[in-house]
């Protein structure tokens, strides 16, 4: 049987199994953290930093934590809301996102997160990187333009044989993602599919598939990023 | 090619957490690694391609493509450009008749630049073919490329000027010099190897051994300043029978270089010290993490393991006690500061690309293989030895109150004597100045403890090296009045974190490439006032990143403004905020022009 | 007491004319808008040379070339304030998706090999005159060239966003930006 453990979010007292993801934890108390490189049931690798909370007034990240009895947690200082506003508009600079001609654009995480805190600019300087769209895959295309490095699919997608499909290349500003070939080869259209969808951003395409909803019916048109959890 | 590659998967009993050392042995084989070859090892591990390529592309020292039969990593560090690197560059580039980052088409020479190769007390120096070739000049330089021409070997290249002590040891012939300049009373004194060992194995259990270490209140010496005690009492009492001991000679912080010397003059202290930790924490197996830097140091190395074997210090019943069983095997790294990082230590010598991991589990209760794992730096583990041979009451007499005993120091840049000087806590970087020969009136500043450290003025030189005021890694590196102060120091840290971030957290991986482009932006002189108050407001976001790097990442930046505003100021002051002087329109239209005009 | 009305300036450089049309579709607004506002050099009303100081400037399009800068920096210096409009005037828009792809190869591309060119364009000619602008090497975001004040996002910005942002700017209230009309497409 598990323990319930208590804990307070922004003042808020909590109730959630103990060591259960701080994210999940505060879900089920209505509390959105935000996150990009966590994905729900596959195993956290706390990268992008933005779901960073305070705990016991330290910085953590939340998708990291397991909740244990009496834990302090801040999740919106101003200091971590314009923190989170400062990673949002990294990754803007550091690729090229031109949202109006993405496939993903209105269904799209990075995006949805910058609506919600109202980017309107990045204050760094945009890179304008070199960077390539691989379309030799069958029924993949990999857009490393908008590629946020999130590892969402390296560690969520394998192939039937449990084969990584997915994976990190070199390091720092040049970090890239690969697909191998080989055990890629024979990915169903459902694992296709799958990865497309487990990619925050339009940096995985499936072939031939794209602006399927029309503007006005795409998941973040109207909806704020979390707003589904804040409002139960 | 094929049986190569067969023979070295086959010497690791194809485990693919040895991936690091079967690419160095297949590279160090075939001088690179094709596509085919990683194809053939993709087969052998079954493991995915990709999956070799991400810890292969990792590290800057793997090759993909031939990198020449000779191949020369000229050393980029601050004291390396101090000393006339740029002349030595060109010697090489002129005598070579290519620029750095390129092979000559004969496949013979390639020119590559790499991070401080923990020579600073001897530069500008190079890795040829991994042998260190220090305080090199642009004479030397145009020999060693005409010596490579008459198809010479390295061994007849580096000649036989070897360096004093270990250096000269038949299996290191390495040009290097120790330059220990003051031999302190608690690594430099005497040492009998095996003492220590004699007298856990007579008269102490592991908790003595524990209680003593936190008695003396060592507190490690890789930067951090954990205590050592505790860490090896979490790792005794961490669930589990197989614990690991790393030692952590990854040495990579610019203007660092004490291990390097510790190792080449000490390297049983160093080994007795993992066999008391070992020992106090019920481990069985040791791996020292060598930085490729020093693989040069390699065989002398394994040849000094097996000598402590044959004694009987090493393998099973040490010291002739049942049960006492520790063996220690190097790991080498393959180019990565970030190695460093413990945790990213641990995963590197599991083979994979050395990304810090999360935490919580520490290594101590989760390290390697997921077992706990004790990691300390060479320096620390040198002293628990003393501190066992002569208690830590003896210890506690040196140093101040939150820093007890001595600190080795590595210390570099303009001054008379740069070297290693082991001294007790509480110096002041005054005294350090004087003892180095620096002449203060000429000095404009210290970078303490590299630059993750901070770079102070003349009003701080009257602070302590301690825990309690200054702490430091060790290192201090001098900077003369006639250094530029932004170009020369802050330029080449910054990029130096962004060659060297793993990549994974955003405000590191993007933040550090905006640090240095800004700054060479101040350095061009099309700086503005707003770009020096937001270098300084967006290092707070730094704080959040994953490991030590990238949370210490812009404080090249940060510590230099904060004690050099005016240098700063002085160079944005007769720019405009209205438009931006970084924008040069005769630079931006000059590719549609050039089109033009070759046609 | 009659305020003194605001005089606007807007130009498009890099940009499709998209963000005008936006501008444009704020509909019945551009009654009370001409109350407050006076318009100074616009392709709205064709005035071609700043005849005096404006208080607001609106620039959609990035730079592309080098008029583009000479008319951004004009805009700067005649302007008090200056707004990127669009999504092509703050981080270059549709245009700077050729920023990865060498100057040479677009031209190329636009006026020898493109599908559209290809065949009416025998003797291979790129134009190049002292006569017409220069490209520059890639796209820039106008505030990479001059300060600028405020952004307005979308592809086209929402004529909502662009009326509640002049408003509150020319009235000094409060500036609201729901979510539905805070886009980047
Ligand atoms: C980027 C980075 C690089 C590091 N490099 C080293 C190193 O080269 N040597 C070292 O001993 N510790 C290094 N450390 C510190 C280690 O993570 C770790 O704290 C240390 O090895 C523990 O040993 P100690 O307790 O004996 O100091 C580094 C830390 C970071 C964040
Ligand atoms: S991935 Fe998201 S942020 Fe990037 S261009 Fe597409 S919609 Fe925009
Ligand atoms: S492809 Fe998508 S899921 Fe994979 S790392 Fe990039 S952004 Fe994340
Ligand atoms: S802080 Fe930098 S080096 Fe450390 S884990 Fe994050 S990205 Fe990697
Ligand atoms: S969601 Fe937690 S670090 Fe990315
Ligand atoms: S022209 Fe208006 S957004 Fe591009």
């Amino acid at each position: 049987m598990s323990t319930f453990v208590k804990f307070i979010i922004d003042g808020k007292i909590c109730l959630s199994e103990e060591g259960k993801q701080l994210i999940e934890a505060a879900k089920e108390n209505d509390i959105y953290i935000p996150t990009l490189c966590n994905y729900p049931g596959i195993p956290p690798k706390g990268s992008c930093r933005i779901c960073t909370v305070l705990i016991n007034n330290r910085p953590a990240t939340a998708c990291t934590t397991k909740v244990t009895e009496n834990m302090d947690i801040k999740t919106s200082t101003p200091e971590l809301e314009d923190f989170r506003k400062a990673v949002i508009e990294l990754l803007f600079s550091e690729g090229n996102h031109f949202c109006p001609s993405c496939e993903r654009s209105g269904n799209c995480e990075l995006q949805a997160l910058a609506y919600k805190y109202r980017i309107a600019v990045s204050r760094f300087p945009y890179f304008f990187p070199e960077r390539t769209i691989e379309s030799w895959h069958p029924k993949l295309i990999k857009d490393h333009n908008r590629c946020i490095l999130c590892k969402r699919c390296i560690r969520g997608i394998k192939n039937n044989e449990g084969k990584t499909i997915f994976a990190y290349g070199r390091r720092g500003q040049y970090l890239e993602i690969n697909i191998d070939p080989e055990t890629s080869k024979n990915i169903s259209d459902e694992l296709a599919e799958q990865a497309m969808n487990i990619c925050p951003v339009g940096a995985i395409l499936v072939k031939e598939k794209g602006f399927i909803t029309p503007i006005g019916k795409r998941k973040y048109d109207y909806n704020i990023i979390g707003s589904e959890i804040e409002n139960q | 090619m094929g049986n190569t590659i067969n023979a070295v998967i086959k010497k690791y009993n194809g485990d693919e957490t040895r991936l690091m050392d079967i690419l160095l042995d297949i590279q160090t084989e075939l001088g690179y690694i094709s596509d085919w070859t990683i194809e053939q090892i993709s087969k052998a591990l079954d493991i995915p391609a990709v999956e070799i390529i991400q810890t292969l592309s990792f590290y800057h020292f793997f090759h993909r493509e031939p990198k020449g039969k000779y191949t020369i990593y000229l050393n980029d560090s601050v004291v390396s450009n101090f000393n006339g690197k740029d002349e030595v560059k060109k010697a090489f580039e002129e005598e070579a008749g290519i620029k750095f980052g390129q092979v000559t088409p004969d496949g013979l020479i390639g020119l590559f630049e790499t991070s401080c190769i923990g020579m600073s007390d001897q530069e500008p120096a190079a890795l040829i073919n991994e042998q260190p070739f220090p305080s090199l000049t642009p004479e030397k330089a145009k020999k060693i490329i005409r010596m490579m021409k008459d198809g010479k070997s390295i061994e007849d290249i580096k000649g036989n000027k070897y360096g004093e002590g270990n250096n000269s040891h038949y299996l290191m012939r390495s040009l290097v010099n120790n330059n220990i300049q003051e031999r302190g009373p608690v690594i430099f004194s005497d040492y009998t190897p095996g003492e220590a060992i004699k007298k856990i194995v007579k008269e102490l259990s592991s908790t003595d051994i524990i209680e003593e270490i936190k008695k003396s209140y060592l507190r490690g010496r890789g930067g951090a300043g954990f205590p050592t005690g505790l860490k090896w009492e979490i790792a005794r009492k961490a669930q589990g029978d197989i614990k690991y001991i790393f030692c952590n000679a990854d040495e990579g912080e610019p203007g660092t270089f004490k291990d390097r010397v510790i190792l080449t003059e000490l390297p049983k202290l160093v080994f007795e010290g993992m066999v008391i930790a070992g020992y106090a924490v019920g481990a069985k197996y040791g791996i020292l993490y060598l930085r490729n830097e020093y693989r040069y140091m390699r065989d002398y190395l394994e040849h000094v393991l097996q000598e402590m074997r044959d004694d009987g210090l090493l393998g099973k019943f040490i010291g002739g006690k049942k049960g006492f069983d520790f063996d220690i095997r190097i790991q080498c790294g393959a180019g990565a500061y970030v190695c460093g990082e413990e945790s990213a230590l641990i995963e590197s010598a599991e083979g994979k690309r050395g990304e810090p991991r999360d935490r919580p589990p520490f290594p101590v209760e989760s390290g390697y293989l997921n077992k706990p794992t004790v990691v300390n730096n060479v320096e620390t583990f040198c002293t628990a030895v003393k501190i066992i041979l002569y208690g830590s009451e003896w210890y506690n007499r040196m140093g101040t109150k939150e820093s007890r005993g001595t600190k080795v120091l590595s210390v570099s840049g303009d001054c008379e004597r740069p070297g290693i000087y082991e001294v007790e806590w509480g110096f002041s970087v005054n005294d350090i100045l004087r003892k180095a020969g620096a002449k203060t009136h000429e000095i404009l500043a210290v970078q303490v403890g590299g630059p993750s450290g901070s770079c102070i003025s003349e009003k701080e030189f009257g602070r302590v090296l301690a825990y309690e005021d200054l702490a430091t890694g060790g290192s201090l590196i001098i900077i003369g009045k006639k250094r530029n102060l932004i170009k020369d120091v802050v330029l080449n840290f910054q990029h130096f974190f962004m060659e060297e971030s793993c990549g994974s957290c955003v405000p590191c991986r993007v933040l550090t490439v905006v640090y240095k482009k800004i700054i060479e932006k101040i350095v061009r002189g099309e700086g503005k006032s707003s770009d020096i108050e937001n270098l300084q407001k967006w290092s707070v976001y730094m704080k959040n990143n994953r490991c030590g790097l990238g949370q210490t990442a812009t404080n090249p930046t940060i510590t230099a403004i904060k004690n050099f505003k005016y240098l700063f100021d002085e160079s944005v002051k007769n720019n405009s905020e209205s438009f931006n002087t970084s924008f040069n329109e005769d630079e931006a239209v000059k590719e549609y022009i050039e089109i033009f005009n070759k046609k | 007491m009659t305020k003194k009305k605001k005089i606007i300036a807007t130009a498009s450089l890099a940009g499709c004319f998209g963000c005008h049309m936006s501008f444009l579709d704020i509909d019945e607004r551009i009654l009370n808008l001409i109350e407050l506002v006076e318009f100074n050099k616009s392709p709205i009303n064709d005035i071609k040379k700043f005849t005096k100081h404006c208080d607001i400037g609106i620039i959609e399009g990035g730079c592309c070339n080098d008029e583009n800068v000479h008319v951004l920096k004009e805009f700067r210096k005649n302007c008090d304030i200056l707004i990127s409009l669009g999504e092509c005037a703050i981080m270059g828009g549709l245009p700077a998706m050729r920023n990865g792809i060498p100057l040479k190869e677009c031209l190329e591309e636009a006026y020898i090999n493109g599908p559209t060119v290809k065949d009416v364009n025998p003797q291979k000619i790129i134009p190049f005159d002292p006569d017409i602008p220069k490209i520059l090497n890639k796209v820039y975001p106008c505030h990479e060239i001059v300060k600028i004040d405020y952004f307005l996002p979308g592809c086209p910005p929402r004529a909502d966003l662009i009326w509640n942002a002049l408003y509150a700017l020319v009235t000094g209230n409060e500036l609201l930006i729901p979510y539905e009309v805070f886009k980047y497409d």
